[in-house]
């Protein structure tokens, strides 16, 4: 066994810039697959859905998420058995320093601060933070990766310029939080937005969401059709999800992005496989008289097409390994950058580096399985004839 | 003196297999690129075809969408009595309009569509580019739209005499709409008071579309609008509103090109490898040239040649594999209208040219350092090479 292994160490350090090109190559084909496996997993299958989120349900109206329902609407909500409680959960869009740079984008809501952290259980801030929050209506939190983009620290005075809502919020930063699903997003006081609204002298009384959370996580879609049956015959019907299918309803918006996804990672697959199929086939022809003497010396046919396929499954490894660092680091880089896709949760979580490695393990299989099987097959004396 | 041309063809023909997988790697990340600029290409000219120059659109001050404006019936009365509007009839030629988001179950999204609904008057119809595939418009008054071409595609109950739900009730479609290129045919058009009222919102309006006398007149027409601080408007040609929404497919392109560019270093380093082999295996040949009397230069420029014709090929490959989608449509979602749009990919001259310059450009780079060593090579170590 430790022959064989020095034999191939030996075969893919004898050409070491094509080795190494060959794996950097592979390496960022890679890197790139697995953040786009990370994308993929990130939009499309969010882990499992955590406890505290099996218990979430979104009221929208029905006809859209863009009209809003009657503020009143909670104290019914709240009636329907099996909801524990229930929130006012308001976009506020607006703007932020220059509109006309997408790096100042971010999600902000309006919640009520006194029901935030029990609905979102998620949430961990130290609880001064929670309480001053709480207390003043011109406070608003951050997340941790949020504060970061922005170099934010408590105390920080952030000004919001309304566009649904013409008033101009301004907030002061208090606390800074983690949560695991989404630490991207700054919440204020309602209480804040609704008064600004009054002095404006414009309408309080409606609110484009709200979020429930149940008792039971089996209870769910009872809740849901409960809540709905209530406002069937009022002026704005509603529409009730689990939080989990609300936020995909978001996902099939952005039209076809599975299909781009996929076939991008299609053609990427299919490229790494021509550039280290072909490094191999190079490798192989190079040595191809090698090959006639370790026959000489007694190496049958199905120890040269090992041989030839470790290595190439070596090299693949090896770039698999640097592809997979390189990954993280553009994960961070995607989520600094401030583009659309900041706010994506996107790691290389150990399942997907694994199958990332093995993805590389079989790139190396099949991109040598026809050069090897060629040299295997070669005969003696012509493999020594070869002037190459 | 330089190295003819045929020299490097010919070389790369012999090594046919190699170069042509070398090129096919080439060809597949210029392909990615430009598949996403053939998309971006498409839905840009999808909103560049929307407004009209002529036409003014209105929205609450503070407002950047027709979606997260309201505008009311008194704001409406208010504005049509400024002057530069053009008239019909004695009358002003401007559109109270209220916009919506349904969604509509469609066959390949189980989720069904996200579509804009626009509640509008007559003159709306008249103000816009948009002309009646079949069937007839809405009338006042009655519980009737007309889809475009697109949604029409897309849905089977958007179809002639069939009926789709929206809001509390259902609506009779009586008529298909043609927008050309524009954004038109991703929306549903009806009465402003019938959908108004049955969204709640008969005084909470979105906008208001006002056509202006001529081109000397918009000015300052906007200009009006945007002073009176009783109306408390913005007001901005429909041209620069939908050019703004281009910006739905910023996100798009950004990934098209992170992905290219990444996929180009990983090319790169293939078609380095590709040269290297090039390189070595014509060590002796190199040497033979030099002592033929070709400079270093020439065997630089020779190789460097080679890599970009080899990277070319690429190019093409590329661009006979993205024509085929020419035309093709896929959903884009446009976070200004919280709705789907069908684009085209719009495969031009000027993006296939981008790729053949990108190809070219990845065979330069690549050739870079596999020449240098070719031209660096000593002539007697050169031949004594086997």
């Amino acid at each position: 066994m430790s022959r064989y292994l020095s034999l191939v160490l030996a075969y893919t350090l004898r050409n070491r810039r094509r080795s190494g090109l060959t794996a950097a190559s592979i390496a960022v084909a890679l890197a790139l697959l697995t953040v786009l496996g990370a994308s993929y997993k990130a939009l499309f299958q969010e882990s499992e859905t955590s406890p505290a989120e099996a218990l979430r349900l979104m009221t929208q109206n029905k006809i859209s998420i863009t009209q809003p329902m009657p503020v009143y609407y909670e104290q019914h909500i709240r009636q329907v058995p099996g909801v524990r409680d229930a929130m006012v959960w308001q976009w506020f869009g607006g703007t932020y320093k220059d509109a006309r740079d997408p790096r100042n984008f971010f999600a902000r809501y309006v919640v009520e601060p006194a029901k935030l952290f029990n609905i979102i259980s998620e949430i961990r801030i130290p609880a001064e933070q929670k309480l001053a929050f709480e207390r003043e209506r011109t406070a608003c939190i951050a997340g941790r990766t949020l504060a970061a983009r922005f170099g934010w620290k408590p105390g920080e005075r952030i000004t919001l310029t309304g566009d649904i809502f013409p008033v101009t919020l301004e907030l002061t930063l208090v606390g800074i939080y983690d949560d695991p699903h989404d630490d991207q997003t700054l919440y204020l006081n309602y209480d804040y937005l609704r008064e600004l609204l009054k002095s404006a002298g414009l309408q309080t009384d409606f609110v484009g969401v709200f979020i429930e959370q149940a008792d039971n996580p089996d209870d769910v879609n009872r809740i849901a059709d409960a809540i709905d049956k209530e406002f069937e015959n009022s002026p704005a019907p509603t529409q009730t999800q689990p939080e989990r299918v609300w936020m995909l309803g978001f996902i099939s918006f952005m039209g076809n992005l599975k299909l781009f996804l996929v076939s991008i990672c299609a053609a990427l697959g299919f490229t790494i496989l021509l550039v280290s199929a072909n490094a191999i086939s190079m490798a192989v022809r190079e040595r191809i008289r090698e090959v006639g003497i370790l026959k000489t010396l007694g190496f049958t046919p199905g120890e040269i097409l090992s041989l030839t396929m470790a290595e190439s499954v070596l090299v693949a490894l090896a770039g698999g390994a640097g592809g997979l660092a390189l990954a993280a680091a553009l994960c961070v880089l995607i989520q600094r950058s401030g583009t659309a896709f900041a706010g994506l949760n996107l790691s290389v979580t150990p399942e997907i580096a694994l199958a990332s490695l093995m993805a590389a393990a079989v790139l190396g299989v099949a991109s040598s399985l026809l050069p090897a099987w060629q040299a295997s097959r070669t005969a003696i004396l012509d493999a020594l004839r070869r002037a190459e | 003196m330089k190295i003819p041309i045929t020299y490097n063809i010919r070389n790369l023909i012999v090594r046919r297999v190699t170069a042509l997988m070398t090129a096919a790697g080439i060809a597949l990340t210029v392909a990615v690129l430009l598949a996403v600029l053939a998309l971006v290409s498409g839905l840009r000219s999808a909103f560049a075809a929307t407004g009209k120059r002529l036409n003014v659109l209105v929205l609450r001050k503070g407002s950047t969408t027709e979606l997260g404006s309201a505008m009311t019936r008194e704001m409406f009365q208010d504005l049509l009595f400024k002057p530069g509007i053009a008239q019909i009839n004695g009358r002003p030629l401007a559109s109270l309009e209220m916009v919506t988001v349904v969604r509509l179950p469609v066959p390949d999204n189980p989720r069904g569509m996200s579509v804009t609904v626009r509640a509008l008057l007559p003159a709306g119809i008249t103000l816009r580019n948009v002309r009646l595939l079949g069937g007839r418009w809405f009338e006042a008054g009655r519980r009737e739209v007309v889809v475009g071409k697109n949604i029409a595609r897309r849905s089977p109950d958007a179809k002639l005499g069939g009926a789709i739900h929206f809001g509390r009730q259902s609506w009779q479609v009586v008529g298909i709409m043609d927008g050309g290129r524009s954004a038109i045919n991703d929306e549903i058009f009806g009465d402003l008071n019938q959908i108004s009222s049955d969204a709640n919102r008969t005084e909470r309006l979105s906008s208001v579309l006002v056509r202006a006398a001529d081109a000397a007149a918009v000015p300052a027409l906007i200009e009006s609008f945007n002073n009176d601080q009783r109306l408390n408007a913005f007001a901005q040609t429909e041209t620069d509103y939908y050019m703004r929404q281009t910006a739905a497919g910023d996100p798009l392109r950004t990934l098209g090109i992170f992905v290219s560019v990444i996929m180009a270093i990983g090319s790169g380093f293939a078609a380095m490898n590709t040269m290297y082999a090039a390189v070595s295996r014509r060590t002796r040949e190199i040497g033979t040239l030099r002592v033929l009397g070709f400079s270093r230069g020439s065997i630089l420029a020779s190789f460097m040649m080679e890599s970009v014709l080899l990277a070319a090929a690429g190019g093409i490959l590329a661009c006979l594999l993205i024509l085929p989608l020419n035309n093709l449509s896929t959903a884009v979602g446009n976070s200004v209208s919280m709705s789907e749009v069908a684009v085209n990919f719009r495969v031009t001259p000027a993006i296939l040219a981008a790729g053949l310059a990108y190809a070219a450009l990845l065979g330069l780079l690549g050739g870079f350092l596999p020449a240098r060593m070719a031209a660096k090579k000593e002539i007697l170590t050169a031949l004594r090479e086997v």
